[in-house]
């Protein structure tokens, strides 16, 4: 019955089996191989010890690149969150209407990153845009958000609050499924909103709130579409793209645009040591800080 | 008959003993149990702010719909309503690009990607949840961490493969991974299989059913919510697309709408050549079905995406 029961077992899981063979492990061995090498896909690897890693210590265009990555996970992780957090508290105030108001702030996740690239540069036009035209009504002169260093990275992030809609659905669902007796036994305690907010609905929330936490860094450090769209391809050529530049559309360029495999295979195996690394780090503090439901 | 009888008569008296629990049950597939009644000015508070709040949530959108209706000179006037009302962008963009060849490779790589995925991941998700066997749950946690593994660490082997197969410049890339499952799909599946009750399955088999019959016949037919998020998910994901079609895909006419928009950009909106009407009306078009995918399937979205938070 057992060996039957694996049999049958292995039949079901055989497309994983082989997916994961084939698109998974052995690419990552490979890419781990190639960041050892030098390669054009023309000719054959050569086999070039850590001088690849080497080069990423030297290489000035991906320290920028890794630079923009940070600060854009460091200020678009904790906007983007404290965003859905009081997004799903409002929601939670609506009664009723919660749930046509959940829909109208969902839409926009439903806009292709391609579309909301090109949104982006229209939008936030330093001449034309609708956002320094609303600005100009309110006396303030808006900077050029698509063309100056400083206000590229601010105009993505602000960009990115409009999919928050997913985190805002998870949020409130986790809202709405913290028991009421807490927050009777709380308001007998003297609890004010705020209060209520703070130690009884924080704390109830915490797992589905590390979850949103954890997804969107993971997300926001290969960050790629929005940003290449907007910035780079063929035809851009009348400014600087430097601020824009983020690691994975570095890797990326390396890798199809100039066909440095090699080099760009280092680049994704440190970028995958980097996620690990913050990840780990996550949840190891989310032990402190989480509270999970004993055994549910 | 008499199964769903007996079902019903053995959770009889949990229902009595936990009338607070079934209460809960039920508010959760609703929208949210009832609150206390609040002031009216509070209640006036939170509703203007929701609305403010949609406001600016929706007008981008509004916003590339009008100006798609502009003429060119008037794309930039912000304008909620186009001064002059023209259609002429949406003619001259089936001109300037072939919508309707990026419209159909689309379609195709998108039907194709969630089709395969759907069914390779249910396969998966079922030999995980109703099979016993040894190294079960360590398997099913490398399953799992493959979720957490960049896309980038696989990209470049990957597409060494596809230019191996002579599959470089088609539109097999984009979708035919899907054929392997994926491990997010797999999950979420799995979690509905493991609500069925198993006694069904124990009692199909007594009747003779084969392991192929529970599968395609039960267990598949009764996932259908989970069935459906998955194929809404991968619809979405698969149209919108934009990194592998620029990995893959080298010749106009074999693009997807996502890439064509790209390369419109590219073309009219810095290459000298300004056009951003044309940019603009691909915009829309490129979003529409995406808006009309929400519209069909709204409730399975947000419920889709409210169980993922809840493994936390």
């Amino acid at each position: 019955m057992a060996r039957r029961e694996l049999r049958y077992a292995l039949l079901f899981l055989s497309p994983w089996l082989v997916g994961f063979a084939v698109f998974t492990a052995w690419p990552m061995l490979y890419s781990g191989y190639l960041s050892l090498t030098d390669y054009d896909v023309i000719s054959d690897p050569s086999f070039v010890g850590t001088s690849n890693y080497e080069r990423i210590l030297a290489d000035r265009d991906a320290h920028q690149a890794l630079r923009n990555t940070v600060w854009y996970t460091v200020v678009q992780v904790p906007a983007y969150v404290t965003v859905s957090v009081l997004l799903a508290l409002l929601l939670n105030q609506a009664g009723r209407a919660a749930g046509f108001f959940r829909t109208v702030f969902f839409m926009p996740s439903m806009t292709p990153p391609v579309a909301t690239g090109v949104l982006l540069l229209l939008l936030f036009n330093g001449q034309d845009g609708l956002i320094n035209t609303v600005l100009g009504w309110v006396g303030i002169e808006g900077p050029n958000w698509t063309t100056d260093p400083t206000w590229i990275k601010p105009g993505l992030v602000l960009m990115s609050l409009l999919t928050v809609g997913g985190s805002v659905i998870i949020l409130l669902a986790a809202i709405r499924n913290v028991p009421q007796e807490l927050y009777d036994a709380a308001l007998v305690d003297g609890a004010g909103f705020w209060r209520k907010t703070w130690s009884v609905t924080m704390p109830m929330i915490s797992g589905p709130l590390f979850f949103v936490i954890v997804v969107n860094t993971i997300a926001a450090l290969q960050t790629f579409t929005e940003a290449y769209t907007a910035f780079f391809g063929v035809g851009n050529t009348t400014y600087s793209n430097d601020a824009a530049e983020f690691y994975v559309i570095h890797l990326f360029r390396q890798a199809f645009e100039f066909l440095h495999m090699g080099y760009a295979s280092a680049l994704a195996w440190l970028l995958f040591l980097v996620i690990m690394a913050i990840t780990a780090v996550q949840v190891l503090v989310s032990r402190r800080l989480v509270y999970y439901e004993a055994d549910r | 008959m008499t199964g769903t009888a007996h079902t019903a008569q053995a959770q009889d008296p949990q229902l009595v003993l936990a009338p607070d629990r079934a209460a809960a049950a039920a508010d959760t597939g609703g929208e949210g149990r009832p609150r206390r009644p609040r002031s009216t000015a509070a209640r006036m508070v939170v509703l203007g702010l929701l609305v403010g709040l949609s406001v600016l949530f929706l007008y981008p959108f509004v916003w590339l719909v009008s100006a798609s209706l502009k003429p060119r000179e008037q794309v930039f006037d912000n304008k909620l309503i186009p001064e002059t009302l023209t259609f002429d962008n949406y003619v001259n963009v089936w001109h300037e690009a072939p919508m309707l060849l990026w419209m159909g490779n689309t379609v195709l790589v998108t039907v194709l990607a969630a089709a395969s995925v759907t069914l390779s991941s249910a396969l998966v998700a079922w030999g995980f949840a109703h099979y016993r066997f040894p190294g079960r749950g360590p398997l099913f946690a490398l399953v799992l961490a493959t979720m957490m593994l960049p896309g980038a660490v696989t990209m470049i082997p990957v597409f060494l493969i596809w230019d191996a197969l002579g599959q470089v410049d088609t539109l097999t890339p984009l979708w035919a991974g899907n054929l392997f499952g994926s491990a997010f799909y797999i999950f979420l599946l799995r979690q509905f299989f493991l609500g069925l009750p198993r006694e069904l399955f124990e009692a199909a088999r007594i009747d003779g059913a084969g392991e192929w019959t529970l599968f395609w016949r039960i267990a598949l037919p009764l996932s259908k919510p989970a069935v459906i998020v998955t194929l809404l998910f991968e619809f979405q994901a698969a149209w919108t697309d934009l990194m592998r079609p620029l990995i893959y895909l080298r010749d106009s006419s074999n693009f997807t709408v996502p890439r064509g928009l790209k390369a419109l950009l590219d073309r009219y909106g810095f290459g000298g050549e300004f056009h951003w009407e044309i940019i603009v009306t691909a915009s829309v078009l490129v979003t529409v079905p995406m808006i009309i995918l929400f519209f069909i399937g709204q409730r399975h979205f947000i419920k889709g995406i409210a169980t993922t938070g809840s493994k936390g």
